[in-house]
Formats: C-alpha cells, structure tokens, sequence
C-alpha cells in the first residue's frame, strides 16, 4: 500500500471508531492481550487517532513481563551450581532477578548465549557437548509448540546435554480472570497465539462473559480494523468473536502445532506476576519427556525472590494501572536499569510507554 | 536515578544511552583538558598551518567478514568519516593492528589487501602504524584500531550551535544495511537476506555539500544505534526539537524484512556510508540536486525539520498519522557491529 493510501484508510477507520465510539456514552476499555501489539499501538502512535473516551489497556501476554523474579533466580542459581551454558531468548537478559540479570552473569563470565529460535539450542548443545545447556522455557502457545519440535528433535539425533527449563503459559486461564473484570469491555485477542488455538477458541467470552473479542494482526491498519469491529459491537451490544487476521489465523488454528504441544506438555500450576497462581495454566513436561526437565536434574530448590514493593507491574499487565501511576517509571526504572520485567521486556508495557512516549 | 556501575558490560558499547554515560561519568571526568568534552566526531586543532581534523577509531566488529565488507575496509570508512563530518578531507591513516596468536595469516592478508584497496579509493594513505600479537582468547582475531588526519576544506563552521528553528534534515540513504547485513552474517542466524553493508567514504557527499558554506549547519554519520542515535544526539546537542516523517525515511525493503523478523527497529541499525546533514530551509532543493547524481547518496531524502517546540526530543508522525517519539537507543542487544 502506498503511503497516502495508508494514511487515507488510517484516517477513514479514525473517523469511523469516533463515530462509534460517540454513541456509548462512556469509558469504553479494551484489553490488548497481546505485547506485540502493545508495541504496535505505541510504535504507531494510534492513541492519537482514538476518541477519548476509548481506553487501550495492555494485558497479560508479554511473556516476559508474567515470569515471576523467581524464574531468573533459578536459572543463575543452576548455572552457578552446575556450570551450565544458558540459552535464552534475548529478551531475557536483562530482565533484574535478586541474584542479578543473565546480562550481570555473563559480565561475570557466566555462559549465557541469545537464540531466535528454539531450535537454535540445538546447535548450541552440539556445540558445547558434554557441557549442558539449558534453554529457559518462557512464551505463550505461539513458542511452546517450537520448544515441543526441538525436544523432539533432540531426543531423535540422541542429543543428551539439552535440558529446558520450564515457566510457559497458556492464555486462556488469565483470559478468563481477567473477562469477569467488570470494568473490560473487550479484548483485542493475540493473533499469534490464535494462530496455533483458532478463533473459535475464544468463544467462551461471549458465552460466558458476554464480552466481545477481535482476533487481530500486528500491523496499524490490522489494529485500526479489529477496534473498529470491537467498538461497532459494544455500540449495537452485540458481542461476538470476529477473526480479523484471516490471512494468518485459520478457525480451527494448527491441529499439528497444539498435538505436538500436547505430546510433550502437560498443564499444571502456574504462577503469574500479578495474577498470582493459577490451576493448570502452566505446562510441564510428560513422564516420558522428564530427562529434559531442568529443574528435576539441576536442583537448586525454589529460590525466594522477593519484588521491589513499589515496582507497579503487576496492575500494569491487569490493566488496572498504567505505567504513569508508578512512582519509578521513568526515574529509578529505565531500559538501562530496569526494576520491573515490563520496562526490559521489547513487549513490556512500560518499556512501550518509555521508548515512543505514551506516559 | 542511576545505578552506581561496577562492572563494564556489553551494553556500555553499543553507542546509547549506557555509552553516553560511561563517557561522561568515568572517562570524560579524568581526561578532558579543554577539547574532548565537546565529543565531536573529529577535532579541530589550529596551529599548524592548515586546519586540521584528527579522529580515533576501534574495529571490532565479528564476525571480521561479512557481505559487501570486513574489518579492513571498515576500518578504513569509519576513520575517514568521522573526518568528513568535521567538514575535512582525510588524507592520513595510522592503523594499528592487535592480532590473537593462531589467527591465519591468508584472512590477515585479505583484510590488508581491503583496506589497501578501501584507502586508495578513499584517497587516502596509510602512512603510519603498529602491531601487536597477544597470546590466544585474549583478543578475537583481529582488533583495528585507525586515527586520521583531515585538511578542513569547510569555510563555515559546522556544528550543533549552528542549527536554527525550520532546517530541514537530509540522510543521504536508505539506512541500517550496515548493522543488518553483520547481524546476519552471524552464525547464530538461519536464515538468509541479500543484504550488504554500505560501509564507504562519505567525503565525496561532503565534498559536494561544502561550498553551499554557511548553509550546511552539522553533518554526523548515523553509525552505532543507527539513525535514531544521531538524531536524538542532534535534538540534544542543538536544545531543539526535531520532527520526521516515518514515510519519508528511505529503507530498502530486504532490510526492512530483517528487521522485522529479527525485531530490531531499522533506524537503530548501524550505517557506515551514509550520512545525516542539518541544512538550511533555503537550500534543500540545491543540496538534492547536487546528489542526484552521486552514486553513494542514491536514495537520499529530506525526512525532517528542526522545531522549536519538544526541546532535545524526536518526535515522528507515523505512516498512519500517529505520533510518538523516536527513542534514543539504549544498549545494545547486538555487540561488536563496528
């Protein structure tokens, strides 16, 4: 599209969410589920192109920013202990534990090595033999799939020094907590995750909580659209799930990706910063996948990770604060010395709100 | 606001906000006399007949070979650069060559015979140097250290203090190849993109801009942390404001796809062949016309103006006429690009 197009069609589904949005005569509040178009939202600055009173509110899928402090600790702590290489997604590095971040350990001369895919572990365990490489399992149903086919993978080539370990989440339990919030209206639903669970998954908002959801894309326009559809069914009070992003996502999602997921995982407990714990939103491995787990092989115990009480993450990927009513943003946290995950995270709320200037 | 540092980490090189302040904390603080404070690209120096720019740079880059370039000729672009900036034609390089014990000498020889062939084309001579070997692990392969020397060919100053409300802002390429094309080139990536760095002298685009005088405010070149670096050094050093289209910054299409995938924004890329120049309303016409033709400034755009309100900011209207500001990169995920 060319770039008048783009503007022309911009300020066209403007105009229309406007028009829309004048007919609820109040705050109207959808959740972003999603990071990636929390980043999109801020990167293309639509808050501009928005009535007032239409609020976007960041939620729960920075996977990130939902990993509790804990969840680093662990992973120092085993690669201290054991002398093991740690591959992580870059996104992690930075991220401040009680015992540091993996950027600190690895100034220190600790082996932490970035990948961009799982699969890159793989070379990486190769690499490194006998050394063991522990790959840190964080993501929603979008990565947990890729983590399936590499220990699949692993185990087939009759790799032994790969181990992962495990704080993954599934999307739909904090959905579902968050959806009985009387004060959300709606939910610009993740395309990625959709990609692999369907758009017919999501049906329970609508029949359980009578609340609309757009499955969306990743681009302005694809943002622009799914708000429209959203506020055009709040304003005829007629909430349904819409597919938006047809061209990626598919109703019945990836039956291959979610079987491979379910061969490998199964759910079990999770804890959520902010949240708290949640039964069976976590993914463990299978009985007959136990030799990948690293926290059974490297014990270090659950280490008591305590957050700075004044670090306001944990409302801020609820939806319930934004990063403008926490005392630290922008003074004592930045991108350079982070407090909180969502301000080191490239999908955190605040570090949106940091890098184009939301707050 | 800030954490007391201990320890030097990656992010201290990545040409941010954390290489800022390791400058201005640890090193400005016990080494300026008087001239290194003002940071400029090159400095200046008077007394010895002609005017005179004179720069240092380090190479470090991994890995040494990459597409469209290496370590050797890097070594070279990035010295004489710095000098262009200063408004100079460089004419002297000192190189200064660290070598790890083991390294093959046949990747040594290519990497002189590139920065011999990257010297010549640049107009320059290497007229002076060192080398030094140090035992295996303690430096990677080869580390280039360049100085040069420049005859300061501009009749006006150049610099932050000459900017004024209204300018307009010119990059004289499509930007982040540089940075793309090393990232790329690492192991750790599996996939492929035909993507080369534009790693070149800049001294014929500023051979061109000179005469115009008084007109041509500052020029920087937008290397580590790419374009958005410069420009927020820009809106800093002058105290204005700068405001750019998003529409109007020149990205080819290969980098843009890279970058997406990788999830690096293209305008914190590094550049090592283009150039950023602040120049006056009045002149734009004429300074386009005189690249038109310049086979290193194809793709060169006017992408913004010097406002006076958002002092020290970059604000960016977006594709979709959006606004947000243009953030001043932080550290760096990626090392060792330069």
């Amino acid at each position: 599209m060319k770039p008048e197009q783009e503007k022309q069609t911009a300020t066209a589904l403007s105009d229309a969410i406007h028009d829309l949005a004048s007919r609820i005569p109040r705050e109207i509040k959808i959740m972003e589920v999603c990071g990636t178009h929390t980043m999109s939202i801020h990167a293309a600055g639509l808050k501009k192109l928005f009535p007032p009173n239409l609020n976007l509110v960041s939620g729960p899928g920075c996977p990130v920013c939902v990993t509790e402090k804990s969840f680093i600790d662990e992973a120092i702590l085993i690669a201290r202990k054991y002398d093991v290489v740690i591959a992580t997604f870059g996104d992690l590095v930075r991220v401040p534990g009680d015992e540091g971040s993996l950027a600190e350990f690895r100034a220190e001369g600790g082996a932490v090595k970035v990948v961009y895919s799982p699969l890159d572990a793989i070379a990486i365990a190769k690499e490194c033999a006998p050394t063991p490489v522990v790959f840190l399992g964080v993501g929603f149903e979008t990565t947990i799939p890729t983590v399936a086919a590499t220990v699949k993978t692993a185990r087939l080539q009759g790799i032994n020094n790969l181990y992962v370990l495990t704080a993954f989440k599934t999307i739909h339990p904090p959905l579902k907590t968050l959806a009985d919030k009387p004060d959300l209206d709606g939910f610009l639903l993740p395309g990625h995750v959709a990609a692999i669970l369907g758009s017919n998954c999501f049906d329970y908002l609508v029949k359980d909580f009578h609340k609309p959801g757009v499955v969306a894309g990743f681009e302005a326009l694809d943002i622009l659209i799914a708000v429209r559809d959203l506020v055009s069914m709040l304003a005829e009070n007629k909430p349904a799930i819409a597919n938006d992003y047809k061209r990626v996502v598919r109703d019945a999602g990836n039956p291959v990706a979610r079987a491979l997921m379910e061969e490998v995982f199964s759910p079990c407990v999770a804890q959520w910063r902010g949240l708290g714990v949640i039964p069976g939103s976590g993914l463990e491995f299978r009985h007959k996948y136990n030799d990948f787990d690293a926290a059974k092989l490297f014990a270090v115990g659950t280490p008591q990770s305590k957050d700075d009480p004044r670090c306001r993450c944990a409302a801020i990927i609820t939806g319930s604060k934004t990063p403008a009513h926490c005392g630290l943003f922008g003074k004592e946290c930045t991108p350079e010395y982070p407090v909180g995950p969502c301000m080191v995270s490239s999908e955190g709320t605040c570090a949106a709100y940091y890098k184009y200037g939301g707050a | 606001m800030t954490k007391p540092m201990t320890k030097i980490s990656l992010g201290h090189g990545g040409g941010g906000k954390m290489t800022g302040s390791l400058i201005k904390d640890t090193i400005l603080p016990r080494l300026d006399r008087g001239r290194l404070g003002a940071l400029p690209d090159s400095v200046v120096l008077d007394g010895f007949g002609d005017r005179i720019a004179y720069t240092t740079d380090s190479f470090v880059v991994s890995p040494i070979f990459f597409p469209g370039g290496d370590i050797g000729s890097l070594s070279i672009h990035g010295t004489c650069n710095d000098i262009a900036c200063s408004g100079a034609r460089p004419l002297f390089i000192s190189m200064g060559l660290i070598l790890e014990e083991g390294f093959e000498l046949a990747q040594l020889e290519r990497i002189l015979d590139s920065a011999a062939k990257a010297a010549d084309e640049a107009g320059v001579q290497i007229v002076t140097g060192d080398t030094k070997v140090v035992p295996r692990g303690a430096a990677d392969k080869i580390f280039i250290n360049t100085s040069g020397i420049g005859r300061v060919e501009a009749q006006a100053p150049l610099g932050p203090e000459q900017i004024q409300i209204d300018d307009k802002i010119i990059v004289s390429g499509p930007v982040g190849a540089h940075g793309m094309a090393v990232m790329l080139s690492r192991a750790e990536f599996s996939f492929s993109f035909d993507i080369q760095t534009d790693s070149a002298s800049v001294w014929p685009i500023v051979e061109r801009l000179l005469p115009l005088k008084s007109e041509i405010r500052f020029l920087r070149d937008p290397t580590r942390g790419g374009l958005a670096a410069t420009l927020n050094e820009v809106a800093q050093l002058s105290n204005k404001g700068i405001e750019i289209e998003e529409s109007s910054i020149p990205v080819d299409q290969s980098v843009n796809a890279a970058a997406e995938m990788l999830g690096i924004d293209p305008l914190q890329a590094a550049n090592e062949g283009k150039i950023v120049a602040v120049v006056a309303p009045g002149s734009v016409d004429h300074v386009m016309s005189l690249l038109v033709d310049l086979p290193i400034a194809e793709g060169a755009a006017v992408i913004g103006t010097i406002t006076d309100t958002n002092a020290s900011k970059v604000v960016m209207k977006t594709r979709v006429g959006g606004t947000r500001i243009l953030a001043e990169p932080s550290g760096e995920l990626l090392p060792r690009i330069c």
